[in-house]
This record gives structure tokens, C-alpha cells and sequence, in this order.
């Protein structure tokens, strides 16, 4: 395929500057837990219960335990170690013990301390049994790709996946929609969750018919619409994949849901809930990386955020931003342990579409993110910020983002709606979305290999100056460092402070005994 | 004369136009939840019909999914309207530059005028409020940042009415700008009408311009959830600007009336007009 030249030594720079931004960044996640991270091991060893509340809201039971023993400032050791030291002095199982200590008719921290020794081992067999449960799950996920010939590959060589998204607030009919999209020809659903939910300091429980731009993700929306999606990818002879978002105060919880019910992409970016929803810094953090080990071990493809520079600040002035996030993205996911192969790291057409030349930026663009990042299964998003009431001129936009796509070997195409400014999309505004993408990514297959760039042409040179730009912005934030130039608003226009933002309390210090063997086992 | 005459617009009943005076064509395309056959285009030819269609040409169905059929028809309308009969309540004021605003305020106000501009409630959605207050603006008009005599601060996503309003009262603020841009289960409005009632509450809703705009909003809409204006799609930094300062100045002139207000052209903010005259500031 064509290929723009690009400095290597100099993005090799870019790498080098990445780690060093990130390492520091290391201590902290090593020294820290936070209040998701500890509801989602309880999530993990099997506890997806939740109690009602007088209001009629269901509130859930790993919440309830790990607010009461932080409430008694006794976090620092790990819920594991109070919760399994429960189960060995009352002999119940999890899951008995769970609710009793949610109504209140027993307290963890009242109960006998058992030899530590005892609960470690107990704790890691309970932690062992959860992780083959991930593996199996993976297993289970990975044998109805192998059964349906799934042609997913992370490079993108076999052509771009096909990706839309449902949001009607009730799971029920996003089933129908999702199931139309797979049969117009979706390869890969995501269904967006209502507006508030990263916010959240709780995951939602059971079924849910009402949500505000979107539908909550829960354990058991999850469960239904992986149902609903094996039983049409049958139907087709096609595997369909299904993508949530693990962003916001409960990043390790969501991550931990999606490997139980075997979903295949999680939105999941480093800096996204600092920038985008003002979540505190440290546990943004610190909560990605452990989402991130669930992920890795569950071989789940992550997608980040860069589209969201471009929403905000100009996108024909701020690709260095994008890809300075993308390494610095790349690199929190090397840290956690995740393969190239699993980081759709993502980017958009953003450009003003009356900018002179937009195409030719847009297309360097989009083939520096390739060139740079061979292996990943980079996630390619589609024009929003100027999308219009124009539906026509709109679904033309999206037909030239297909086009640009194609060309420069994107992994996963997030298929852009003529429909964008108005509403979330209808049936038939996804059925004529998927028809153009289909038409484009037929008819121009391939294109990239029968093409080369011109030497110090425009497009060469955009990428060039992107890149160079990129290792400045890069250089800066690592003389700063992270948190600094976060403050100083390296991202987005925006300002966030070391211990503001929303979370920041929930963000623990681990004692000398922290017990979570999941650390070491993910 | 020519006897090969075009026929004009005939404003007294007015219908859409394909390419000949009064052909009344449209074009239409919707869903129906049944399999596409013959009866399925049976069924859209006949509910063309009902919307008052004649002449209808069904140009595609196709399956859109299983137990779906999408239809794109072409069709002449037979109803009309009277378009010399249109009455919209628009947002009125004069539209005026960055430079002519800055210096109306400095010569007949004499200090910046506070504006505070959020997404309220829920909302995130912050492009509409980014582009009418952040200092690139929109569509090269430079947003209120970028105006000498405003004092423009943009709160961002997700505020809380009582927090806007804690800060309006607590700045002095002249002006909320209200974003709203998620409308499902008209969220939108029950936020901006909570604003209000708030504001009265608090004593304050006859101190400060409440102005609100989003993609789902209009003037009239606006007005009804106790707004003193509402800007839509396509609005611009000045177009906003040029409200608030003429509705200051309207405020001053109605609290101590001086002789000089006979020279501002501005006009009460609920004024009517034709349809036919040229502003276009109701959407």
C-alpha cells in the first residue's frame, strides 16, 4: 500500500518522549486503588447483585460494601481481603454474603480476622477462578468467531470493519436495530450510553428501557444484546461484534462486564473522562490501567478518544494533538500489558469541509496514523462538528470520509449519518449509511496499493509537519510533565487541576497490606 | 409582451416547486416496520395519499432489514398556504458588527456587560455554546470572548441551574446564555423552564436576560419556558450580542426614559412581522 516517507528517528522520538511521560505516571497507579477498582474485583469473583432502594432504584451491592469499608477507612488493605476473611468465618457463599453485608446484617470489619495467610490463599483461588472464567469466556468468544470465519484483522488489510451505532434508550429496541444494521451489513454495533452515566459512581443494574441520548450499559443489557447479536451473526453466517464504553468514574467495572459477556471492543481512553468529563486526573489514572489489564487479558480491542480534539478545537490546526494522545494512549496500554494488536487507536475527519485542499490534509492524516501505527486496529471516525440540517450534503461528507478511509487502510470504520445533527440515527438513515460504505469500500478496494504519494507533495509535507509538531507538543508536555501541562491546557483547550475534578475521593492510597492478587494474575 | 409568460409565485396559496410554478412537487422517503412487497407499496402509496398527495410516484423501496421497507417518493401536495397570512415571532433587534456592538456598549453603557454561557443539566454538548462564545466564533464571526466590552465566560458542560445561578448572581451577571442541545423526552425544556422558576424564586429573573438556543429550540419555543429570546441553527456570536445589547439598553431606557431612546432603532422583543420580510432569525 502507499506509504507517506516519514522521519522514523523522529518518530521513534515521539515513543521515547511517550514512555517518559508515562513512567512517572507508574509509581502512582503501583501505590493506589480506587473505589471502582475495588467494586469491580468483587464483580469479577461473581458479586452482580443490587438491592432496591425506598425510591425504587436499584442500587448495587458492590457499591454498598466498598462505600461501608470506606466509610471505616479500612479501603487501604482491599475489599478482597475484609470480603474473603467474611466468607472463611461465616461459611457462606459469595454471593450469600454479599447481600447480608449490604442489609447491614453483618459487618466485614466485625468479624474475626483469620490468619492472613489463610485468606491470601483463599483470595487467590477465588481470584484464579475468575481469571479461567475471563478465559473461558474469551474462548467461548473466539470459538464463534472461528465458526462464523471472521475476517477481522487488527492491520486492516482485509478492508475497513464496517461500525454503527444504536441509541434508542431502550435495550429492547436497540436489539431490533442493532440486528437491522447486522443484516444492511454492520460488522460491529455500539450501543451509546445515556448522556449521564459516565458520571456515575455505580453501574446501573438489570434491563433498561429509558435513558437520555443513549441507553445505560449494565450487566444485563450487555448479556441481552450479545444474545441478540450471536443469534443474527448466525443468521448471516457473519460474526458481529459489540462495543461499549468503559469511560468514567467506573472504567475497571465496565471493563470487567464487557469480559464477562464477552464483548469485543470498550471505548477506553487514558485522558478522555479528564478532559472531556472533568474526572479527577489520579483516578482516571490510576482506573485505566486496571481496566486495561481485564482488557488485555481478554484480548478485547480498546478504541480511544482523539476524535474529541477535533469536536473542540480546529481540526485542521490540532492533528499534532490527536497524535500526540495516540502515543501517549499507546503507551498506557504497553503498560498494562496490552499488544499492539489490541489498541484501535482512533482519529477523525474533523476539517472544515469548505478548508482549501481538505481532502488531500485529511487523507495525510489519516495515512500518517496508519503508517505510524502498523499493527494496530486503528479506528477511524467520521465528520460530526460540521455535519448539518443538509442531510445531502452530510451523507456526502460521509461518502468522502468512506473514500479516504479505504484508501489509507483504516482498521474500523466508524460509519458516519447524514442524519448527525439531527437526531440519533433512524433505521433507514443507518441502512443508507451502511449502502454507501458498502458501494465505496467494494469499488476502492485496494486503491492504496495502486497509488504512491508524491515526494514533497502536500500530502507528504502535511504529514511531515503533523509529525514535527507532534514531537514539540510532546516535548513540551514531557518537560512539564503530565499533570502540568494537562493544567495548562495541553489537550483541548482545556484545564484540569491535579485534585479537581470529579472522583478524587475515591482514589485510596494502598496499605503496606493491600491484598488483590489480580494485580499479579491479570 | 411575450404571450410565452411564466407564471409567478401566487403568495396567497402557496405550494412547493419541483422545476415548474405550482407543480407542488416534494420529495419524501420514510420506513415501514413490514417486509417490502407489493402490498408494503401499496400501503406507503396510501398513506402519501392521506398527507393530502396526488400524483404519487413511489421512486425505490428497498429492504432495509428484515420486516423493513424504506421508501423514497416523489409526490404534488394539494394543500397550500397562505403565505401573506404568516405571523412568526422572531427574535428583533438590529443586527450590528463586533465593532458597532463594542462601541454601542462603551458609549451608552460605559462598562462591560457579564454574559455566563453553559450547557445545563445533563448536557455535554457543548459545540453550539464553544461556537458562539469561544473566541473563534463561528462561520468567521468571532465569538463573545472575543469582544472588547463582554465580559464572556463559557461554564462549560454539564452545569446545575441553582450552580448558574449562584455564580449569575454572585458575578452580576446581565446575561445567561442557556445551551441545550439533548431533547429527548423534552428534557430541554423542563431544564430551561426548572431555570426559570429558580430565577423567579430567587428574585432575580427581572435582573439578568435569559437567552437560550440549541438545535431543537426556536424563539416562540423559548418564550414559552419563560425565555426572554431563543436562537436556533445557524446563529451567530453577533446575532446574539446584538440582543442582549439592544434588550440592555431597552431595560435601561424603560427604568429611567430619557430622550435618546427616540434614536435607538431597537424594537419590543415580542413583535411580530410578515412572512415575507427578509429576516431570517425565527430558526
Amino acid at each position: 500500500m502507499a506509504h507517506l516517507k516519514l522521519d522514523q528517528k523522529l518518530i521513534q522520538k515521539c515513543r521515547k518522549l511517550a514512555k517518559e511521560i508515562a513512567d512517572p505516571i507508574e509509581e502512582l497507579i503501583q501505590t493506589h486503588t480506587t473505589v471502582s477498582i475495588e467494586r469491580s474485583v468483587l464483580r469479577l469473583i461473581g458479586i452482580e447483585d443490587a438491592l432496591r432502594e425506598p425510591g425504587g432504584q436499584y442500587y448495587p451491592l458492590v457499591n454498598i460494601i466498598v462505600e461501608d469499608l470506606k466509610k471505616q477507612s479500612v479501603l487501604s488493605r482491599g475489599v478482597l481481603y475484609w470480603f474473603v476473611n467474611g466468607l472463611i468465618a461465616t461459611q457462606l457463599q459469595p454471593q450469600e454474603l454479599a447481600l447480608a453485608v449490604a442489609q447491614k446484617k453483618i459487618s466485614l470489619t466485625g468479624l474475626p480476622q483469620a490468619p492472613r495467610k489463610v485468606v491470601e490463599a483463599l483470595c487467590r483461588k477465588l481470584c484464579l477462578a475468575a481469571k479461567q472464567n475471563l478465559i473461558h469466556q474469551r474462548n467461548q468468544r473466539d470459538q464463534l468467531r472461528r465458526e462464523l470465519k471472521d475476517k477481522f484483522v487488527p492491520s486492516g488489510k482485509n478492508g475497513p470493519l464496517l461500525y454503527v451505532i444504536v441509541a434508542t434508550g431502550n435495550i429492547f429496541e436497540d436489539v431490533i436495530q442493532a440486528q437491522a444494521a447486522a443484516q444492511a451489513g454492520a460488522d460491529a454495533i455500539a450501543v451509546i450510553r445515556s448522556t449521564a452515566q459516565s458520571l456515575l459512581d455505580f453501574i446501573p443494574h438489570g434491563a433498561t428501557t429509558e435513558g437520555f441520548g443513549g441507553t445505560y450499559a449494565t450487566q444485563e443489557n450487555f448479556r441481552i444484546m450479545r444474545r441478540a447479536l450471536d443469534e443474527e451473526g448466525r443468521r448471516l453466517g457473519r460474526y458481529i461484534r459489540l462495543t461499549n464504553y468503559c469511560s468514567g468514574l467506573c472504567m475497571p467495572e465496565i471493563a470487567a462486564l464487557g469480559a464477562m459477556e464477552r464483548l469485543d471492543f470498550l471505548l477506553n481512553d487514558a485522558m478522555y473522562g479528564i478532559l472531556f468529563r472533568d474526572i479527577n486526573m489520579k483516578r482516571t489514572l490510576i482506573d485505566q490501567h486496571f481496566s486495561r489489564r481485564i482488557i488485555a487479558l481478554s484480548k478485547i480491542v480498546i478504541h480511544t478518544g482523539e476524535d474529541n480534539y477535533l469536536t473542540t478545537a480546529d481540526a485542521v490546526e490540532n492533528g499534532h494533538q490527536v497524535l500526540a494522545s495516540q502515543f501517549i494512549n499507546e503507551r498506557f496500554a504497553l503498560n498494562a500489558k496490552m499488544g499492539e494488536n489490541l489498541m484501535g487507536l482512533g482519529h477523525a475527519q474533523e476539517m472544515d469541509p469548505e478548508h482549501p485542499d481538505v481532502f488531500l490534509l485529511e487523507i495525510a492524516r489519516a495515512q500518517m496514523t496508519r503508517d505510524i501505527f502498523p499493527q494496530a486496529p486503528i479506528k477511524f471516525m467520521p465528520p460530526t462538528r460540521h455535519k448539518c440540517g443538509d442531510i445531502f450534503y452530510s451523507h456526502l461528507m460521509d461518502a468522502m470520509f468512506n473514500f479516504v478511509g479505504v484508501l489509507t487502510g483504516q482498521t474500523i470504520q466508524l460509519l458516519g449519518m447524514a442524519t448527525e445533527a439531527m437526531h440519533t440515527p433512524l433505521l433507514q438513515d443507518r441502512w443508507m449509511s451502511i449502502k454507501n460504505a458498502k458501494y465505496i469500500f467494494n469499488g476502492a478496494k485496494g486503491l492504496g496499493h495502486e497509488i504512491q504519494f508524491q515526494k514533497n507533495g502536500v500530502i507528504e509535507k502535511w504529514s511531515q509537519k503533523v509529525l514535527k509538531d507532534t514531537h514539540r507538543h510532546l516535548s513540551m508536555i514531557h518537560q512539564k510533565g503530565l499533570f502540568q501541562a494537562i493544567e495548562e491546557k495541553a489537550f483541548a483547550e482545556v484545564s484540569r487541576t491535579e485534585t479537581g475534578g470529579k472522583g478524587h475521593d475515591g482514589v485510596i492510597p494502598r496499605g503496606s497490606d493491600y491484598l488483590n492478587p489480580f494485580f499479579n494474575l491479570l | 409582451m411575450s404571450s410565452h409568460s411564466v407564471a409567478q409565485v401566487n403568495l396567497k396559496k402557496l405550494r412547493p416547486y419541483g422545476d415548474i410554478m405550482d407543480d407542488g412537487v416534494v420529495q419524501l422517503s420514510f420506513t415501514l416496520p413490514v417486509e417490502a412487497t407489493p402490498e408494503a407499496r401499496e400501503a406507503a402509496v396510501q398513506l402519501v395519499e392521506k398527507m393530502g398527495y396526488e400524483q404519487i410516484k413511489v421512486a425505490t423501496m428497498e429492504k432495509a432489514a428484515h420486516g423493513f421497507s424504506f421508501f423514497v417518493i416523489y409526490a404534488r401536495l394539494k394543500h397550500t398556504v397562505d403565505f401573506t397570512a404568516i405571523r412568526v415571532l422572531k427574535v428583533e433587534a438590529q443586527k450590528r458588527s463586533r465593532e458597532e456592538i463594542d462601541e454601542l456598549i462603551k458609549t451608552r453603557i460605559g462598562r462591560k456587560l457579564i454574559i455566563l454561557g453553559a450547557c445545563t443539566g445533563y448536557d455535554a454538548h457543548t459545540v453550539g455554546i464553544d461556537a458562539i462564545m469561544n473566541m473563534k466564533g463561528f462561520a468567521g464571526d468571532y465569538g463573545l470572548e472575543r469582544y472588547q466590552w463582554l465580559d464572556a465566560r463559557n461554564l462549560g458542560a454539564q452545569v446545575q441551574n441553582e450552580d448558574l445561578l449562584k455564580l449569575a448572581v454572585q458575578e452580576s451577571a446581565d446575561a445567561i446564555l442557556v445551551s441545550k442541545v439533548v431533547s429527548q423526552h423534552n428534557i430541554h425544556i423542563r431544564d430551561l423552564k426548572d431555570l426559570i422558576a429558580r430565577a423567579e424564586k430567587m428574585g432575580i429573573r427581572e435582573k439578568m436576560i435569559f437567552v437560550s438556543g440549541g438545535p431543537r429550540l426556536t424563539h416562540p419555543m423559548a418564550l414559552e419556558c419563560g425565555f426572554d429570546a431563543g436562537f436556533g441553527v445557524g446563529t451567530k456570536p453577533s446575532d446574539v450580542a446584538s440582543y442582549i445589547v439592544e434588550e440592555v439598553l431597552r431595560r435601561m431606557e424603560e427604568k429611567h426614559p430619557s430622550q435618546q431612546s427616540k434614536t435607538l432603532k431597537s424594537q419590543k422583543k415580542s413583535k411580530s412581522s410578515q412572512g415575507s420580510a427578509a429576516s431570517r432569525r425565527s430558526e
